[in-house]
């Protein structure tokens, strides 16, 4: 639930790179966030985002994301345009409404998610990729019924559904209205199985708070990037409640798998040769 | 917790030994007349009856006038209340012969979530609710009604017993939220909450849902999707407390207030946005006041709902559940929708976006082509 406006820095290609911290001009080199190396940009664009020093997964926008996983020129946007009403009226420091116009200016969606049909290794599939570029794609009403929509397409299509999740949780612009969408993602989901739909959870970091606690945990597989960050609580909501130090790799991945709540930790390069494997298996 | 002086008052009195809220104070003063007045009249120095009486009736219609016009803090302060009666009170005011089923069968008891075969009004039903504790030990011991993994698994393993047994389900939700710490996080708390939102939309049993206190985020979501969702008069239901949501976007708790405004956490606030399905009334001046009337009420909500869901067929009653928990919450513009003769938005979910095919530049190189 974190909403803060993320410093970012365009790459050479133009693709948005979300960061947690920029120092350096962004241009052709630019240091890694994880190991402090100065890398050359179109190197790491090249490794998928990913530091060719330390194998540091960048978060990357949607379309950076659909670029890297779908076949090319294979994907169809639909329930593209929709807007947030803003039912709250809500303003803190500044209006929800020009909140999201600055998002929008920055970062050319309308909103926190990308939805579409597509192709990966020539398996059709449909696809759900969470923009943290976007309030840290964070869930309101437009996002619960984008995802819902993803997820109505591929029970009617019979399609396998892959999503990219990616949130700091609940948007708390939209109070209430996004914790609801929580409860209408995880009921569509029960169609989709009841329907036999297949469905693949990609978690990239950050997958926190109400989409953990909805979707991004009912995958028939759940398949994490290395080092993500996967949990319900905030960590210092975490370290001030119990008032002691977090263990390291605290809600990573990689403690995730070890706690027996993701099935697979597959690194950028290899996630769509993991994804057409498990459609295969699952003879979809 | 409640991080609001309670202000004490003397003994106990016939109006009920509550303790007064900062905004209260008011009527602090005026209780404390009527209680010196009372004194003085089983002393018997003077007959002060008319006079009393006088106050009683001026504390009733400040007591009108400050719940009348409850801000939404205020509203989380009485949420809050000390003295608010919990599940467990309405189990024994309103539940008769509560048979507690226990644990998870995983890995332990989370008594922060209490489950059980009870009857209300004449029907059978499985009890589910939050317990946040009447003292310090229970409050301990149930961890002040925050709940871990085990306590949503226990609750969901309970209500399949339910719907096996075709059971309707009363769930009653009072909680913080769930509980942040290493362990809820070790045992999937994210994964639990999940996998109840999932259940609960298609259990085929009736589930009524009403939040009486506190309805605390994701951890009051995972017992609370039903066929109805009420709330209590002063109870709130928030995407994250309006503390958190202050040191958030404002950068400092002291705007809850504020993010309290902001929130729309307010049982009217959430009647109007349709999320809930009904408000029920509270005594004048907070359940806490008269628990045994705000039991009449909630016994009376609770039976009403079960006597109509019952009437349905359980596909009919799965598919309203379904079409209400699929259309909540839809406020948003559809350009797709803005077409002539497509112009009601009441439902737009229901109808699919017309596709457009966006084609992408390949800048990127297939994963495959890229070395691990």
């Amino acid at each position: 639930m974190r909403m803060n406006l993320i410093p970012r820095a365009r790459n050479a290609a133009g693709s948005v790179i979300v960061a947690d911290k920029v120092d350096v001009p962004a241009g052709l080199w630019s240091r890694c966030d994880k190991c402090g190396h100065m890398v050359y940009e179109k190197e790491v664009e090249e490794a998928l985002h990913v530091c060719p020093e330390c194998g540091h997964h960048r978060r990357v926008d949607a379309r950076t994301r659909i670029e890297q996983l779908v076949d090319p020129g294979s994907f169809e946007e639909f329930a593209m345009g929709l807007r947030s009403t803003d039912p709250l009226k809500f303003k803190d420091r500044i209006p929800y409404k020009e909140r999201l116009q600055r998002e929008q200016a920055k970062t050319g969606e309308c909103e926190a998610v990308v939805v579409g049909k597509a192709f990966i290794r020539g398996r059709a599939v449909i696809l759900t990729v969470m923009n943290p570029a976007f309030i840290m794609a964070s869930m309101g009403a437009v996002v619960g019924e984008k995802v819902t929509r993803a997820i109505e397409r591929a029970a009617e299509e019979n399609l396998p559904l892959v999503i990219v999740s990616a949130s700091g949780g609940a948007r708390m612009q939209e109070g209430m209205v996004s914790l609801v969408q929580m409860a209408k993602t995880s009921a569509a989901l029960a169609r989709l199985g009841e329907a036999g739909g297949l469905y693949i959870v990609v978690a990239t970091d950050p997958t926190t708070a109400g989409v953990a606690a909805s979707f991004a945990s009912l995958g028939d597989v759940i398949l994490a990037e290395p080092n993500a960050m996967i949990g319900f609580a905030g960590p210092r909501v975490i370290a001030n409640t119990i008032n002691a130090e977090l263990p390291e790799g605290f809600q990573r991945s990689e403690f995730m798998l070890e706690h027996g709540f993701v099935d697979r930790i597959v690194p950028r390069s290899d996630l769509r040769r993991e994804i057409a494997r498990i459609i295969d298996y699952c003879g979809k | 917790m409640s991080s609001e002086p309670v202000i004490a008052t003397g003994s106990a009195t016939s109006t009920g030994s509550v303790g007064f809220l900062e905004f209260e104070k008011p009527l602090v003063r005026i209780q404390h007349d009527i209680e010196e007045m009372e004194r003085e009249q089983r002393e018997g120095r003077d007959d002060l009856t008319t006079e009393i009486k006088q106050q009683r009736s001026r504390l009733r219609s400040t007591t009108r006038r400050l719940y009348r016009n409850l801000t939404p803090w205020e509203a989380v302060l009485v949420a809050r209340h000390p003295d608010r009666p919990l599940s467990t009170d309405y189990l024994k005011l309103i539940f008769q012969d509560f048979c507690e089923l226990h644990g998870d069968r995983a890995f332990g008891d989370d008594k922060a979530v209490m489950t059980g075969f009870a009857r209300i009004g004449g029907h059978r039903v499985l009890f589910v609710g939050h317990n946040k504790g009447k003292d310090v030990t229970e409050r301990i011991a149930c961890n002040f009604g925050c709940a871990h993994p085990e306590g949503y698994r226990k609750a969901l393993l309970k209500m399949r017993l339910a719907e096996k047994y075709g059971l309707p389900i009363v769930s009653l939700i009072d909680t913080q939220g769930a509980y942040p710490g290493i362990g809820a996080e070790e045992r999937g708390i994210a994964q639990a909450i999940a996998v109840n939102l999932m259940e609960m939309s298609k259990l085929r049993t009736p589930i009524v849902c009403v939040v009486i206190g506190e309805g605390g985020s994701g951890g009051a979501l995972g017992i609370a999707v039903g066929d109805r969702v009420a709330m209590f008069q002063h109870a709130f239901y928030s995407v994250i407390s309006p503390e958190g949501c202050a040191a958030i976007l404002w950068k400092t708790a002291d705007q809850r207030k504020h993010a309290a405004e902001a929130l729309k956490l307010t049982a009217p606030d959430l009647r109007k946005l349709d999320l809930i399905d009904e408000i029920i009334p509270e005594p004048l001046g907070g359940a806490h006041r008269d628990p045994e009337r705000a039991a009449a009420s909630l016994e009376k909500y609770i039976v009403g709902s079960l006597n109509e869901l019952k009437r349905r067929t359980i596909d009919t009653l799965l598919r309203k559940r379904y079409d209400h928990i699929r259309h909540l919450g839809a406020f948003f513009d559809d350009p797709s929708e803005a077409k002539p003769g497509k112009a009601s938005a009441k439902a737009p979910a229901v109808r699919r976006a017309a596709s457009r095919s966006i084609r992408l530049a390949s800048r990127v190189p297939r994963a495959e082509e890229v070395p691990a």
